[in-house]
């Protein structure tokens, strides 16, 4: 533990009974009264802390009530604080009051653990429709999961507006295009948006529940299927939280390996977005171009990693398969044929007045915002916060291979897509290093689950950004509790914030560059 | 302007021959539909998407089938916003207890005779997913399922040819 945390510890003593967590494996953390919960977030806030993750757990099968956690970020310091609450009538101080971060995960642990965050503004459900019976919280482990839910009469109390020339736009859940299902809800006047109010949940299909009935193997393949844009961020982030608690190291060429495939997952996104960001101002010709160079990098996935999204390609203990030195020359000729198209295409969308006119202002997220708010990846990126996952945690081997994280400071629609375009070009760099300083040996660890009660905890940085997973060992091995993360459950309120005073056709092109996840969202 | 044309001709036609090498990996379960309206459906079928709880991973794939080397518009099949229009409803995930009304409403809102197609293992039987709380299993558990095209996810090969096989029986 470095001097700056052991600062913090010794502000936190000066309040508190503070002890040191040592069943957290891959953070510091430490568990404090549940009345200091909140007090804890302020003092990290004052030193410039963010938080990062919010969520509870049900610790009956320890002989203990519930926990509830807090993971906050500055830089290279990672700090978990925990307070455990008793089995009935458990509640804990909001840290809403100090981080709007937590607004939407305190509702969610309400919703889904039935803790009570004391102080919180807004009482309402979250990933919890109105049609939920009552009293029924679906991560406590006396609930169970296997069996269906019933469906009771309610409504959900919209945020409205009033005035002359005010009117609603009800939107979704199900959307005009291919694309997941969320509802969005629109106060405005004119074109103009006065206010947008999202409401999720509806693909919640149980996974974090869903994990604590599997086999470690199987739910490898579960995290792999959170959101499948972002496989093998997802994938990377669940082994590594679980190799962190079960002391197990991959070896390097594994390292290597993962990384490969993230910068892979990185470019095909970036690709298919920038395209996609194209289509929804009418400039078709590049969504065309960009599509059939996405394809190019499927193509070359499915003939390398044997599956064009390469899931399941990451393992517990390593990567589920070498590669040979064939498959590295197919992707340093892909790479090759790559570059040389996209930059021709990026010349044509920087010299397009057209284009310029739709982006430049559009759907912006100001920097103080983005810090506000603890938005995270290119979106945190395009509003000038150079936060990178791969920098702040660097995990192997980028502790070794730092990228070079781009940053603008706009935050409208053109700087979401311009930091794809220098990721594209880092990826690329990244890839081509890593396959040059390709080191030999195994590809995967030995491994054995961790022990009892320990729990791990991972940062990995996946295209849309930080990902972060707790996997907590339950007695008698398996999982007792397994929190995701996504990037979407920090950037989905951001958007809401970026559209306001856009006009409602601009809607599709905001939402469109930010491309959140409703998947790793709603879980 | 120029850089445009430059591109638009080195680029050329990217569009390949599909691949019936590719079996088609298709379980037809429904009654279907009778020969004559398959006919219809034959070089104009449009098809309504609904993501009733994937991990959106189907839906990438779905997409890719509309990218110019795919282009499913050659075989007459287009993804239209309205269900009012759609010959053919698409399914993909697991149907999550909070989809499952938006759904059926989908559904209800398409005129006849429609088929429904299941697309990628979670629309089969949930997947990893599987039957839960929040989870209704695979999309047969809602609505009477016409075809299932499998895969996770299916490429894009496999959607295309697994609906050509649909609407030609």
């Amino acid at each position: 533990m470095n001097g700056k945390l052991n600062d913090i510890l010794k502000q936190l003593l000066e309040r508190c009974a503070v002890s040191m967590d040592a069943s957290v494996c891959g953070a510091a953390a430490c568990e404090v009264p549940s009345g200091f919960f909140s007090d804890a977030g302020k003092i990290l806030k004052a030193a410039g802390f963010r938080l990062a993750a919010e969520w509870a757990s049900d610790e009956t099968l320890f002989g203990r009530g519930f926990g509830v956690y807090a993971a906050y970020i500055e830089g290279r310091d990672h700090i978990v604080i925990k307070s455990l609450l008793p089995p009935d009538d458990p509640a804990f101080p909001t840290l809403t009051r100090h981080f709007p971060a937590a607004y939407r995960m305190e509702r969610q642990i309400a919703s889904l653990m039935g803790l009570k965050p004391d102080g919180h503004p807004d009482p309402r459900p979250w990933i919890r429709h109105e049609d939920w019976p009552e009293g029924v919280f679906p991560l406590r482990k006396s609930f169970d999961g296997t069996k269906p839910l019933g469906r009771v009469e309610g409504t959900y109390r919209w945020v409205s507006a009033e005035g002359e020339g005010v009117f609603e736009i009800p939107v979704g859940p199900v959307h005009a295009g291919i694309i997941e299902p969320g509802h969005f809800r629109f106060q405005a006047v004119g074109e103009d948006i006065i206010n947008l109010e999202e409401k999720l949940g509806y693909v919640h299909k149980g996974i974090e529940k869903r994990f604590e009935a599997l086999g470690w193997e199987e739910a490898a393949r579960l995290a792999a299927r959170v959101s499948g844009d972002s496989t093998v961020a997802h994938a990377i982030a669940f082994c590594m939280a679980v190799e962190a608690a079960s002391g197990c190291v991959p070896p390097p060429r594994a390292g290597h390996l993962r990384a490969i495939m993230l910068e892979r997952e990185r470019i095909t996104n970036h690709l298919g977005d920038i395209g996609a960001i194209c289509n929804d101002i009418a400039f078709t010709f590049l969504h065309c171009q960009f599509a059939t160079l996405r394809e190019r990098v499927l193509r070359t996935n499915r003939k390398v990693f044997g599956h064009r999204l390469m899931m399941d390609g990451i393992a517990l203990g390593g990567v589920a398969a070498d590669l040979s030195d064939d498959a590295f020359v197919a992707i340093i000729d892909d790479l090759h044929v790559l570059s040389i198209e996209f930059e021709r295409l990026v010349r044509i969308y920087e010299d397009n007045p057209s284009v310029e006119d739709r982006i430049y202002g559009a759907g912006v997220l100001e920097p103080d915002a983005a810090k506000a708010l603890g938005v995270v990846g290119f979106t945190a990126r395009a509003s000038g916060q150079r936060l990178d996952a791969r920098i702040e945690n660097p995990f192997p081997p980028y502790d070794k291979f730092p990228p070079t994280v781009p940053a603008l400071s706009s935050g409208d629609v053109h700087a979401r897509a311009w930091v794809r375009v220098e990721e594209v070009r880092e990826s690329s760099r990244l890839i081509r290093e890593l396959i040059r300083e390709m080191p030999e040996g195994s590809v995967r660890a030995g491994w054995s689950g961790p022990l009892s009660g320990l729990s791990g905890f991972s940062v990995v940085e996946g295209w849309r950004g930080e990902i972060i997973y707790w996997v907590q060992c339950a007695p008698g091995g398996g999982i007792n509790r397994c929190m995701v993360r996504d990037p979407s459950t920090m950037n989905w309120v951001a958007l809401e914030q970026a559209v306001k005073g856009n006009i409602v056709p601009d809607f599709p092109l905001c939402n469109k560059s930010f491309n959140q996840s409703y998947s790793g969202h709603d879980l | 302007m120029l850089k445009i044309l430059h591109q638009i001709f080195r680029t050329g036609i990217v569009t390949e021959p599909l691949d019936p090498a590719e079996e088609a990996k298709v379980t037809l379960a429904g009654a279907g539909l009778e020969k004559a309206v398959r006919k219809r459906f034959r070089r104009s079928a449009a098809i309504r998407l609904v993501d009733a709880g994937s991990c959106n991973g189907c839906e990438l794939e779905i997409s890719a089938t509309c990218n110019p080397v795919y282009d499913a518009e050659r075989f007459g099949i287009s993804f239209t916003a309205s269900p009012r229009f759609a010959d053919i409803l698409l399914v993909t995930g697991p149907v999550s207890r909070n989809m499952e009304v938006p759904l059926r409403r989908t559904y209800d809102a398409m005129p006849s005779p429609k088929l429904v197609v299941a697309v990628g293992d979670c629309g089969y039987n949930g997947g990893v997913f599987g039957s839960s709380y929040a989870s209704l299993g695979g999309v047969g558990s809602v609505l009477s399922v016409d075809a299932y095209i499998h895969g996770c996810p299916p490429t894009p090969s496999d959607i295309l040819n697994g609906l050509l096989r649909v609407i030609e029986g």
